[in-house]
């Protein structure tokens, strides 16, 4: 299991990379997609999307059932990595490289972990 | 419940399975493989399942083959010792207690094997319809089942057994064997869609076959299999599955199962209802999905803005590399090609009726 030193997490297995203090990039972590199973379709907000801190912006599917993606912010959808539309399994191979959304204009964030933070907490939950 | 544990147990725990409870039984959803390689193991090569699960009933008697005929809705009446054959069980107003197999061991002595969830109940209403000279017992305690399925099956199990051993046909089996020297009941059967076969032996004796097997099969590329991909590849196969398309609210006959019901036989629970049903009035269809998402289990399905159904099942075929579903559909929408819409989590997604089975094999 990978939990990389400079993202933050959510205690929903979302991991944040902050660009700056208000603009930001999103996906699920390591842990999050081998509890998933084989992801095979993602459903994606649009650029200009508004995402708020606590909701869900987009959903994964894996063979067996559908989650959540929670946003650990608010702010505004610039960029949406469409390649994830066609190749979900890359959530699966490099969680950390599969970025969901680029969120800017960020008013508001919930606490978030650093890794070794988010590890212990994965283990706790284990 | 209490959740028990097959006998296999220890052996998915060391192997890495991913552990859930399903049908009162603690059971591996999937190893660290992950369902699509599992899926495409055995479309491409071979799976092991425990499916311990199952229940196993014994019928006994002067009188078994009357009381076949009058529990299940197909014909017992004539049967080669060794053959298998599938049936509905109903209840008097035709909707399903559980789908089966049976096994003529010999004359007077038959084997069934139910679903693991419905176990108890179907003991129950096996025992509680009995008539003259017959006893049935509850044997699922002492046996393992191993289903050994895909196009590398054959070959795996051959080097485990003499040829004699190897039932040649589909749907028959043959008792009283050795495969890898220990004794089991050795059937060409399965869940799958493949080519394959189903082991019953002794409780006891089912870590050692496991492990064997695993081992035997490693250069044909077996690996084990969990309920993940048991139920993309019958899905995928569009095979039934009770509690899903059928149920205590669906009759065999609305599941698209008609040919299982024999109603030119004399008597049989259900067919009274069967009969006065007539062409029901909704009936199983295969749906492709045609837009983007992926159509699950009891979502409403559309024909413009009018209800015509719920989906049964629904999930993304590994091998197929299409979400396909299977529901519940008024006639009217029915026939292949009719284009619906089912509401996934508030959205439309667009599908098509499509003939059944989704997945058929070509190969061995």
């Amino acid at each position: 299991m990978i939990f990389p030193k400079e993202l933050k997490y959510s205690k929903t297995h979302e991991w944040i990379r902050f660009e700056d203090e208000t603009t930001a990039y999103i996906g699920i972590t390591d842990y999050a997609q081998s509890e998933l199973g084989d992801l095979v379709f993602v459903n994606l907000p649009q650029e200009g999307d508004d995402v708020a801190m606590g909701e869900p912006f987009a959903d994964v599917e894996s063979v067996k059932a559908v989650s959540d993606v929670i946003s650990p912010v608010s702010g505004t959808v610039s960029e949406v990595n469409e390649i994830l539309a066609d190749e979900p399994q890359m959530m699966n191979e490099s969680p950390y490289e599969a970025w969901f959304v680029k969120v800017t204009d960020i008013s508001e964030q919930e606490e978030l972990m650093d890794a070794e933070a988010y590890e212990a907490f994965v283990q706790e939950n284990n | 419940m209490e959740v028990r544990r097959t006998p296999l147990y220890e052996e998915h725990v060391k192997g890495g399975g991913k552990m859930v409870e399903f049908g009162g039984y603690c059971l591996p959803v999937q190893y660290q493989t992950g369902v699509i390689k599992e899926h495409m193991a055995v479309r491409t090569a071979c799976g092991l399942f425990d499916v311990s699960h199952m229940g196993e009933i014994t019928l006994k008697g002067k009188d078994a083959v009357r009381n076949l005929n009058n529990l299940l809705t197909n014909d017992y009446t004539v049967m080669k010792d060794g053959q298998a054959r599938y049936s509905p069980m109903c209840y008097p107003n035709g909707t399903t207690v559980d789908d089966l197999i049976v096994y003529k061991v010999h004359d007077n002595d038959y084997f069934i094997v139910v679903n693991a969830s419905n176990k108890d109940k179907d003991f129950a209403w096996i025992r509680d319809n009995l008539s003259g000279e017959v006893t049935a017992e509850d044997v699922s305690d002492r046996y393992a089942q191993l289903a050994l399925q895909g196009p590398n099956a054959l070959r795996i199990l051959e080097k485990l057994t003499d040829p004699e051993n190897i039932p040649e046909q589909y749907y028959t089996a043959l008792f009283d064997r050795e495969v890898g020297g220990f004794n089991c009941i050795v059937s060409r059967t399965g869940y799958t869609g493949e080519d394959g076969f189903e082991l019953y032996l002794d409780a006891d004796n089912g870590p050692a076959l496991w492990r064997l097997l695993l081992e035997t099969g490693k250069d044909d590329g077996l690996i084990p299999c969990g309920l993940g991909a048991r139920d993309t590849l019958r899905l995928e196969a569009s095979m039934p599955l009770y509690g899903h398309e059928l149920s205590d609210a669906i009759t065999p006959v609305e599941a698209g199962l008609g040919f299982f019901v024999k109603k030119d036989k004399e008597a049989f629970i259900g067919k009274e209802a069967l009969a006065a049903q007539g062409v029901p009035a909704r009936k199983r269809v295969g749906l492709e999905v045609t837009g983007r998402g992926i159509v699950r289990e009891h979502q409403d399905v559309y024909l413009g803005e009018k209800k015509v159904g719920t989906t049964t099942s629904g999930t993304f075929c590994p091998y197929l590399e299409k979400a396909v579903a299977m529901a519940m559909i008024d006639q009217e929408a029915a026939a292949p090609g009719t284009a619906l819409e089912v509401e996934v989590r508030g959205r439309r997604v667009a599908v098509c009726t499509v003939k059944m089975p989704f997945y058929k094999r070509t190969h061995n």
